[in-house]
């Protein structure tokens, strides 16, 4: 008997911590990340809409990743240089993000700026950096948005001085998700 | 006691598990592979290898402008500028009307011929589940000739001024840096100059690049003729060339013994010898709209 009331309670428990844990995270797969270059001869645009993004509000964790290869771009042959010669998205798949949110707890439903500290890896190289992002916490829905800039440089991704004129060195990126209670 | 114990280190244990349970980790978990993620890409910089077609087609939608150009013979010597002086233009647009199926339209100088032709990608190489070796593209054309012949002055009709081609392409990228490519060809002349001459020509075509960098590639192109011309002193049409991308568009230096750039052409009336120094610079330019 006392056996199995402790069974109940050990299963009750393991429930009890699999249904917080659940509940403590908000995620979305179909995030939007944009990327901008602006140069003296171009300005180069693409769009990924299947960025996926997970929130942990118990511990301020978030966590980001896209496959390079769903970028689209105006231009389809940009688009097959973009993967084959500068991201290499054969032998670099994906580009991540792992950080933490200063200040969570303090998350509300108005929008409000933090700074989200972590490691992003683009093109095999990580860095460790600071973006400022809006957060806003309504019921059930975690929004994000901003944008901040990368120096390919910074990624050992090449332009060549051919194409220098196309293709800026810093790169702005726009980002929006819309995250909703992750179940599983 | 024991059990409490036990009771702890299961619950310290399951605790542990999600603390493991990192949130890249339910990232990856939750990404989905999707079809195109296996199908292999860029096998050619360029819809052509040098004067042969590759395997590539444009993607839907995008409309390509390609100049080429020959020059002449490179032991034609100084008084012609190498080659410089003499000249055979194409100009070609080029359009994707879906993923698999470009058509397009072109006028060479050389016997002031017009051509048009589709290609349609059959197979695409893949990896992953539904793995395929191979890429697969069909081509066909057909090249209107409209220099009138100037001796023996013949009226011809246009029918008798047309040559048809069907191409199988098959291409394989071995690795990022090598590809490789075998083309089966059929030429059909409706006309011929004398009466020896094959209305039908059947030849193989061997294509080839390797990257020396990620923006510039070298390629190599063999087209062997296996019935040919006696009218004319036929060789098979050679040549290397350097691909070199530049953002939006694709150049090719080439290095031929054919002036010509349409299949029926190049393959079938190739009279340069190229290891004799009839060898003709050339490029291709395309330009993306």
């Amino acid at each position: 008997m006392k056996t199995n009331k402790i069974i109940i309670t050990v299963i009750s428990c393991f429930l009890l911590i699999l249904n917080s844990k659940a509940q403590d995270k908000f995620f979305t797969k179909t995030g939007d990340i944009n990327f901008f270059s602006k140069a003296p001869l171009e300005n180069i645009t693409a769009d990924n809409k299947d960025v996926l993004s997970i929130i942990n509000v118990e511990t301020g964790e978030m966590a980001i990743q896209m496959k390079m290869i769903d970028f689209t771009f105006e231009k389809a042959l940009m688009q097959e240089h973009f993967n084959e010669n500068y991201i290499e998205s054969d032998k670099y798949p994906t580009a991540t993000f792992k950080g933490t949110i200063t200040d969570f707890k303090n998350m509300s439903d108005t929008k409000k700026e933090h700074t989200v500290k972590g490691v992003l890896t683009i093109h095999g190289v990580s860095k460790n950096v600071e973006i400022k992002a809006n957060f806003k916490k309504a019921n059930n829905a975690i929004d994000v948005d901003g944008n901040f800039i990368v120096a390919l440089k910074d990624y050992k991704i090449k332009i060549p001085k051919i194409v220098f004129m196309n293709i800026a060195e810093n790169i702005k990126v726009t980002f929006k998700f819309n995250h909703q209670p992750y179940t599983k | 006691m024991n059990k409490f114990l036990l009771t702890f280190v299961f619950l310290a244990s399951s605790m542990l598990c999600f603390s493991q349970d990192d949130l890249l980790d339910i990232l990856d978990k939750e990404t989905v592979t999707n079809d195109k993620d296996n199908i292999v890409t860029s096998t050619f910089k360029g819809t052509r290898i040098l004067n042969g077609h590759s395997v590539e087609n444009r993607k839907a939608k995008q409309l390509e402008f390609i100049i080429s150009h020959r020059f002449g013979r490179i032991n034609s010597g100084f008084d012609d500028l190498f080659g410089l002086d003499e000249s055979n233009i194409r100009f070609s647009l080029e359009y994707g009307f879906t993923d698999n199926l470009t058509g397009g339209f072109g006028r060479s100088s050389f016997e002031k011929t017009y051509d048009m032709f589709l290609k349609y990608s059959l197979f695409k190489q893949r990896t992953g589940d539904k793995s395929f070796p191979f890429a697969i593209s069909l081509f066909g054309s057909v090249a209107a000739k409209t220099l009138e012949e100037p001796f023996p002055l013949v009226q011809r009709s246009f029918s008798e001024n047309l040559s048809y081609v069907g191409q199988v392409l098959i291409a394989r990228k071995v690795s990022k840096s090598f590809s490789y490519q075998v083309s089966p060809t059929y030429i059909h002349r409706n006309t011929v100059t004398i009466a020896e001459d094959p209305h039908d020509i059947f030849a193989l075509g061997f294509g080839a690049r390797i990257k020396l960098s990620n923006r510039v590639s070298l390629n190599g192109e063999y087209y062997h003729q296996f019935n040919e011309s006696v009218s004319i002193n036929t060789r098979n049409a050679l040549g290397f060339g350097v691909d070199i991308e530049t953002g939006g568009h694709v150049f090719q230096l080439i290095l031929s013994n054919a002036i010509t750039m349409i299949e029926k052409s190049f393959i079938a009336e190739t009279t340069g010898d190229f290891f004799g120094g009839d060898i003709h610079l050339g490029f291709n330019i395309s330009r993306t709209f």
